[in-house]
């Protein structure tokens, strides 16, 4: 019982995440979505920290929980959507985003298939156990690997995200430049 | 001697040697609850009635006057008002929102008090990532406040919440940068091994002018993501009448007013043990007498003296800085505070790896 602990928290975290995410997209009121998808967040980050990887646990929770989901239901609740004025897509959308969907479906399960036969040694050995006696997710080793070994796609990620940071100014100014024009 | 941490053993060798080891953790966890929650409750009476009591020191007022000694019993009153009255929830608004949001302001609140040292060895959780985990779940705060400005189907509540979201939001990063400038120069993320760090001198004496600066920071930081005076706008009572919280009453009302008021004491924990030490006496470089003499004051009162001093100087700004327009509050931020606080940040990475520090 005691051994399989975390096996079923990890069953209980993956069926609430799950759960909660068919919420998001079933849910009528765009400000429920987005508070059923700060609950997905969180039972992901449970998840991180069933792996032993608390660093990570606790990025997903400043990063999405925090800031990228506060400016979500900051714009839901600016724009003040609701179920009433919610566009209605026409067939061709719909047909497009049955594509795309299926799409990425695919991609995720070529993933995933590619990534059990990789595991296949470990999977068949004591499953939900491995990654506890791993400290590959505290935040020393974590460093170590980020800018040892992989400093480089590091950097050039931090050069992306600057230039994204970037054009969102630039796009903010612009705006401010048509409407003193307009003035 | 007595300690906080010794009667803890004492109480953990009475639980072993009557129970099972299973039932000593749920006990000492029902215990840890319990005391969280009058802690809480504690907090609150005695903030609320120091801000009453500081604000008319201020303005060379009385204060409450009447109910105890001195007034002293006046929240307490306040209190039980607070409890008896009836709870509203009005007609259009979102019911399961409207009143789930003062509890989950409450529980982000409670489950901030986990890393924290109240005393030497004396903490409910020894975290190895503590200040990540604090400002991970501070950062959550700001839902229940969108949640209830949101579901009370107001609009001076929904302005006030998108307020309170565009400051928190923005100046969480300063508060992060502040606190990475401690993280840096310590090495560790452990609240306990930042304490440990400065056994001889607080950082802001060790770290001089570049700890200075991120001191500083963080109070701004800190005093304008508990939405406090002169960054209330969330609640700007003569613009918004209560902002977010316009529309709550009774007990509901008293909840958030209760996680306001702790999570300007959790921020002034966090700010006094990075800054000043937590529970670590005033210790001077290897005056081993004089260092000697201040172990003999507890660790407990050097903590809460920290903090409580952190909270009145935070109650100093309310009734010294004039409220500032929205604009003013996010140009401070973006154009001021973030820019010192990176560049700052640089100057403590250099003073660390060239041990320019004390």
């Amino acid at each position: 019982m005691i051994a399989n602990l975390p096996n079923y928290i990890f069953f209980f975290l993956a069926f609430i995440a799950i759960f909660f995410a068919i919420m998001v997209i079933t849910a009528k009121n765009p400000i429920h979505s987005c508070l059923y998808l700060v609950l997905t967040m969180f039972a992901i980050a449970a998840n991180y920290v069933l792996l032993n990887a608390q660093f990570l646990a606790i990025v997903q929770m400043i990063v999405y929980a925090g800031a990228i989901m506060v400016l979500f239901l900051f714009t839901v609740m600016l724009l003040n959507l609701n179920a009433d004025s919610e566009p209605v897509k026409s067939n061709l959308m719909k047909f497009a985003g049955v594509i795309v969907g299926g799409t990425l479906l695919l991609l995720f399960t070529a993933a995933l298939r590619k990534s059990i036969g990789d595991a296949e040694p470990v999977m068949n050995s004591i499953p939900m156990q491995i990654p506890n006696h791993s400290n590959v997710g505290l935040i020393q080793n974590l460093g170590w690997v980020l800018f040892k070994d992989y400093v480089f796609p590091f950097e050039a990620i931090s050069i992306l995200i600057l230039s994204a940071m970037i054009g969102a100014v630039v796009l903010g100014k612009k705006e401010k430049v048509q409407l003193s024009t307009n003035d | 001697m007595w300690s906080i941490s010794n009667i803890a053993n004492w109480v953990n060798e009475w639980l072993g040697k009557n129970f099972s080891a299973a039932w000593v953790t749920v006990f000492e966890m029902v215990i840890a609850g319990i005391l969280v929650i009058s802690l809480f409750a504690v907090l609150g009476l005695i903030l609320v009635i120091m801000e009453r009591k500081v604000s008319a020191w201020m303005q060379i007022r009385l204060g409450p006057n009447r109910v105890g000694p001195k007034g002293l019993l006046q929240s307490a009153a306040d209190t039980v008002k607070l409890l008896v009255k009836e709870a509203m929830t009005p007609n259009g608004a979102d019911k399961f929102l409207f009143n789930l949001a003062p509890y989950l302001a409450i529980v982000v609140s409670m489950l901030l008090m986990a890393p924290i040292a109240f005393a030497k060895d004396f903490m409910l959780w020894d975290l190895n990532i503590g200040v990540l985990y604090v400002s991970a779940i501070s950062s959550v705060s700001v839902i229940s406040i969108l949640m209830a400005g949101w579901a009370s189907n107001n609009k001076y509540s929904l302005m006030g919440a998108m307020r309170s979201g565009a400051q928190i939001v923005s100046y969480e990063l300063s508060a992060g940068l502040a606190i990475l400038s401690i993280v840096v120069l310590t090495g560790s993320l452990n609240m306990n091994d930042i304490i440990r760090s400065q056994a001889d001198g607080w950082w802001i004496f060790k770290g001089h002018f570049p700890v200075w600066i991120s001191f500083i920071i963080f109070l701004i930081a800190i005093t304008a993501e508990t939405n406090r005076a002169p960054f209330d706008l969330a609640e700007a009572e003569s613009e918004l009448t209560a902002g977010f919280h316009t529309e709550y009453s009774g007990m509901k009302f008293a909840l958030f007013f209760l996680a306001e008021y702790v999570n300007v004491f959790i921020v002034c924990a966090i700010g006094a043990t990075l800054f000043l030490g937590g529970w670590m006496p005033f210790h001077i470089g290897h005056w081993e007498g004089f260092n000697h003499i201040m172990d003999f004051i507890p660790s407990s009162l050097w903590f809460f003296g920290k903090t409580f001093f952190l909270i009145f100087l935070i109650m100093w700004f309310r009734w010294t800085f004039p409220r500032l327009r929205i604009d003013q509050l996010l140009n401070l931020e973006w154009k001021y505070l973030l820019p010192i606080g990176m560049i700052n940040l640089l100057l403590v990475t250099a003073m660390a790896i060239l041990k320019w520090h004390f």
